[in-house]
């Protein structure tokens, strides 16, 4: 149960939740289709503060609001305005609280979506905390796979790329691992998964470690690819001759399973050739536009209003 | 093992036993216990024990350990047994327990982490596991392992 509830880590949410999540999403998928406002959410106001840039999230988020009939008040760039006066969060958020029903957050330092909702007694979402947690986005990822597939436990997932500083995949791991799948990741060794956070997957859960996609990829339902940054490289060389080896192209693409998908939490750079957008493997927009449905489904759940 | 006493009875303060050999260092040092001290602290450095192979034991007089020192030998040391001494007898013995949730006691080793910001709260952690020592970061959730907990406290 969501209800009132502050969604700061995916360990906030069951896996009972997500089923519940996912069904209420495709209902929601539908209400966007339909392109009628189900004014689930007349007189609610969602605050949006974000202290990091950020486009998809937060104008999939206020999209979301909107889309249910309720309103958003934001601060576009909170870093700027609270912090630079020296308020701190915990006296921010106390603030905000009074001047709307639910807020949503996203902060350059890890944990303080948690410390938010220490002191809110409206309900917080997180949009993202540092290189923590961004569990909207992880939902939005299962329940891509969840709507492609009809279930999640039997899938083999490939997750390839920045598997160390990405944000994203991490919480992705720890949310596929209460299922039962088997996970391949693939990686250059200096972005491989932190043997601190390895050691959290549980035990029976199969992991196949790999550097190289080519052997490892053809049996994957579905391929997750992440960004591999420039900025992570001191040496520029060894970032140009290391990309190709974690690009996906169409030869790639030719030796998946017929019914596999390629995933992306986007923005992606060179990992996705712009070629393979063209086959029916492609669903990295699909599942942005998903960010829509799942977002409108959290919000209705956790204000109490389905 | 000879019979001797290795080290002296005290009269009346707080015995600290089955310390892992080596960790009465960082006792000491939870302890704040330097030269400027004003009594008499006896230690005694891996000493033959039945139950651990080797131990640790430190023998403090005239001095009676808060609940918040407690929990911080806990963490260096989870199997200290601890002996309340009043006139040469010990009137109390229990050991130290790792509470479920550590509040103030050490910081979150991850720099980045909202509890070493300028915000009204202290660092918390629950404890993840006792045996080997693991706790998690009530705000960042990283975990941190018996090392770090060490080079913390």
């Amino acid at each position: 149960m969501l209800k009132n509830k502050s969604l700061v880590s995916i360990d906030d949410v069951s896996n009972e939740d997500l089923e519940e999540i996912f069904t209420l999403s495709d209902r929601m998928l539908g209400v966007v289709e339909s392109n009628k406002n189900p004014h689930l959410m007349d007189s609610k106001i969602m605050a949006t503060l974000f202290y990091e840039p950020s486009t998809r999230t937060r104008l999939s988020f206020e999209s979301a609001m909107h889309r249910l009939g309720g309103s958003v008040i934001s601060v576009s760039d909170a870093s700027s305005s609270s912090v630079a006066k020296g308020e701190t969060l915990a006296d921010t958020i106390r603030m905000a609280e009074g001047y709307s029903d639910i807020i949503v957050m996203r902060h350059p330092l890890e944990g303080a979506a948690r410390l938010a909702a220490q002191f809110s007694s409206k309900p917080i979402i997180n949009a993202g905390d540092g290189s923590g947690q961004h569990p909207t986005q992880t939902i939005l990822d299962l329940f891509t796979m969840w709507k492609e597939f009809g279930k999640i436990d039997g899938l083999k997932i490939a997750l390839i790329g920045d598997l160390k500083y990405g944000r994203t995949v991490h919480s992705l791991i720890l949310a596929l691992s209460r299922f039962n799948v088997e996970l391949t990741v693939i990686s250059p060794p200096s972005l491989s998964i932190p043997e601190q956070f390895f050691s959290r997957i549980p035990e029976n859960v199969k992991v196949r470690k790999s550097e190289k996609m080519e052997g490892f990829v053809e049996d994957a339902d579905v391929l997750y690819v992440t960004r591999i940054q420039k900025e992570r490289f001191a040496d520029k060389n060894e970032y140009l001759s290391l990309i190709g080896s974690y690009s996906v192209d169409l030869k790639i693409v030719e030796s998946l399973k017929k019914n596999a998908i390629i995933m992306h939490p986007l923005p992606r750079i060179d990992e996705i050739k712009p070629e393979v957008d063209f086959t029916k493997y492609a669903r990295y927009f699909k599942q942005a536009s998903y960010g829509i449905p799942v977002r409108m489904a959290l919000i209705s759940m956790i204000l109490g209003v389905n | 093992m000879d019979k001797t006493l290795l080290i002296a009875k005290i009269k009346d303060g707080t015995v600290i036993d089955h310390i892992s050999p080596g960790k009465s260092f960082k006792v000491l040092s939870i302890l704040n216990i330097d030269s400027s001290i004003g009594y008499t602290v006896t230690v005694a450095v891996h000493v033959p024990s039945k139950k651990m192979g080797f131990k640790d034991i430190v023998k403090i007089e005239g001095r009676f350990l808060e609940k918040e020192e407690l929990d911080r030998i806990s963490l260096a040391a989870p199997n200290a047994a601890i002996s309340i001494i009043r006139n040469y007898e010990i009137t109390e013995k229990f050991h130290v327990e790792i509470p479920e949730e550590i509040t103030g006691i050490i910081d979150c080793p991850n720099q980045n982490c909202i509890s070493n910001a300028r915000e009204p709260v202290k660092p918390r952690f629950l404890v993840r596991s006792k045996n080997p020592l693991s706790l998690k970061c009530y705000y960042c959730e990283r975990l941190i392992n018996e090392n770090e907990i060490l080079q913390n406290l």
